[in-house]
């Protein structure tokens, strides 16, 4: 069963295509992987799924319904789509507890007494409970992206977007945040993920999108793509990729 | 938050302390004492001094009228206050209606950008004038007659102006990617500004707001012109009698004490909203 489909995706900025006729499933538990240079369209591609993003011709469809859908508004589309960002983006005027719980009470109507309970349970999971009335500035980035996705959990999401999400940590961080995807990985979520991390891509993956100049340029699995890939652009982009160590 | 590593002065002892933190200080102090008295002494012994001193300064035309100028202050900071909480209220929402996306807030959107274009471009003075004399002067049932009213909501009018393009850009301030994570989590617009947005513009701007605050503070003897009783109009009806301009020094002289250490205060804020973004992007 798909879950997410993007049909003939097309993007413009201004004059400049990001975009290029992309077409993509994301099926029931699979993880998704966009790979490419800068500027290839993948973080473009990536909130255009949950309408951060506007596009100029195409169609997104969510579990069958399309974006364009009026019945389909924000509470229901976020409700199901959930998304962490490259710099966590918490708000920091508010405790890592508030920002958790923000969502959950004001945009899903839970309790401030069932909201909270929950938060605590799933910073209990990663370690952070004793951060609950503590500040995002307080914490290292490590935390801070761990608390993101926390608060991307709290409303229960079907589908969770992942952006760059260790882009902006430091390198002895990455490791602590990585492995709680894996372990989301292991309960069966649907994730489409963008990330530079090629193990990581490598070891969570069940497909690999190659992504140049706003096209797909070839799609395996990373068994696949990592080792035999097909097409002259992928060769030298993973060519790349380990002449600068990082695969 | 690093902790800062002991100074040198520290490991080497009081007396290099002393040394090191005391005596420039005692330096600083007596070079501008010195240069103090050397100005006094220049001035005393001008010629024109006793003339000035009797004009400006006279110690006994000051205490005489001290208490009506003092009562007279009391009335410019009571109107301070009262301006500032309307304002900070106020701005705020015009700040709000010209931030509100989609077709049909374009009313409030449209007043918001008239109303700060007019009256950030019209002289403090001559709003109060106008509200002053021209309001009371329509007689019309119902409004308030008090020049001290009209005058206070010329000054919340014009300040406003100011005050609610602070607060603008101060959500402007507020990073693309809180907007998009209050969306993410399907905050409407009216959340998004509330939780997301409106808490950090606000911890962003209050520096600036303060630095208004201090403007209006001595901006309220503009009541005056309409003949409200304040600090400097009691001084002025003494002045007008006697011809000496001592009570207006008086006048002054309370308004330096109430402005100077408000923008110490301000400095203070502004410092310590430097040091915290600071270490945010460390």
């Amino acid at each position: 069963m798909n879950r997410i489909e993007i049909e003939h995706l097309t993007k413009y900025y201004g004059n400049k295509l990001v975009l290029d006729d992309i077409s993509l499933n994301v099926k029931e538990h699979e993880v998704v992987t966009l790979i490419g240079a800068s500027g290839s369209g993948k973080s473009t591609l990536l909130r255009c799924v949950n309408n951060l993003v506007d596009f100029n011709e195409g169609d997104i469809r969510i579990d069958g319904r399309s974006l364009f859908d009026q019945s389909f508004g924000p509470a229901a589309l976020y409700k199901k789509v959930g998304i962490v960002f490259q710099a966590y983006n918490l708000f920091p005027t508010m405790t890592v507890l508030d920002n958790i719980t923000l969502a959950p009470r004001k945009v899903h109507g839970k309790t401030k007494k069932d909201s909270e309970n929950k938060a605590k349970e799933l910073l209990r999971l990663l370690d952070l409970e004793d951060f609950a009335d503590s500040y995002p500035e307080q914490l290292s980035g490590g935390q801070q992206q761990r608390v993101a996705i926390v608060r991307a959990m709290a409303t229960e999401p079907e589908l969770l977007l992942l952006d760059e999400i260790t882009a902006a940590l430091d390198p002895e961080l990455i490791g602590g945040v990585l492995s709680v995807i894996k372990e989301l990985k292991t309960k069966g979520m649907t994730m489409l993920i963008v990330t530079h991390e090629m193990g990581f891509a490598r070891d969570v993956s069940d497909r690999v999108c190659f992504l140049d100049g706003g096209k797909i340029i070839e799609e395996a699995p990373p068994q696949k793509l990592f080792t035999t890939p097909e097409n002259t652009r992928t060769q030298n982009f993973l060519q790349r990729i380990i002449e600068s160590g990082r695969l | 938050m690093k902790k800062q590593s002991p100074s040198p002065a520290k490991r080497r002892g009081s007396s290099s302390r002393f040394k090191e933190t005391i005596v420039p200080h005692l330096i600083s102090i007596s070079a501008v004492l010195i240069v103090f008295f050397i100005l006094r002494a220049i001035i005393v012994q001008a010629e024109q001094w006793p003339r000035i001193k009797a004009q400006f300064f006279n110690l006994q035309v000051i205490i005489e009228v001290f208490p009506k100028v003092l009562h007279g202050f009391g009335i410019n900071m009571a109107v301070w206050v009262i301006s500032l909480v309307v304002i900070a209220v106020w701005a705020l929402l015009l700040a709000i209606f010209r931030s509100l996306n989609g077709p049909w807030f374009a009313p409030l959107r449209v007043f918001a950008i008239v109303y700060i274009d007019l009256l950030r471009g019209l002289p403090s003075l001559l709003l109060v004038l106008l509200f002053g004399f021209g309001m009371p002067a329509l007689n019309i049932p119902g409004l308030p007659k008090s020049n001290i009213f009209w005058g206070a909501l010329a000054m919340i009018s014009s300040y406003s102006a100011y005050a609610a393009e602070v607060y603008r850009s101060g959500m402007d301030s507020v990073h693309d990617g809180q907007r998009a994570a209050a969306k993410a989590l399907g905050l409407n617009q009216g959340q998004t500004l509330r939780y997301a947005i409106l808490p950090q513009a606000v911890r962003n701007v209050i520096p600036s707001l303060l630095n208004l605050a201090v403007a209006l503070q001595k901006d309220v003897a503009l009541l005056s012109v309409l003949g409200v009783r304040d600090a400097v109009r009691e001084a002025q009806i003494y002045t007008a009698r006697t011809f000496n301009y001592s009570t207006l020094i008086a006048a002054a002289i309370l308004f330096l004490i109430a402005t100077i250490p408000m923008a110490r205060f301000t400095d203070w804020v502004t410092e310590r909203d430097r040091k915290r973004r600071l270490q945010r992007t460390q």
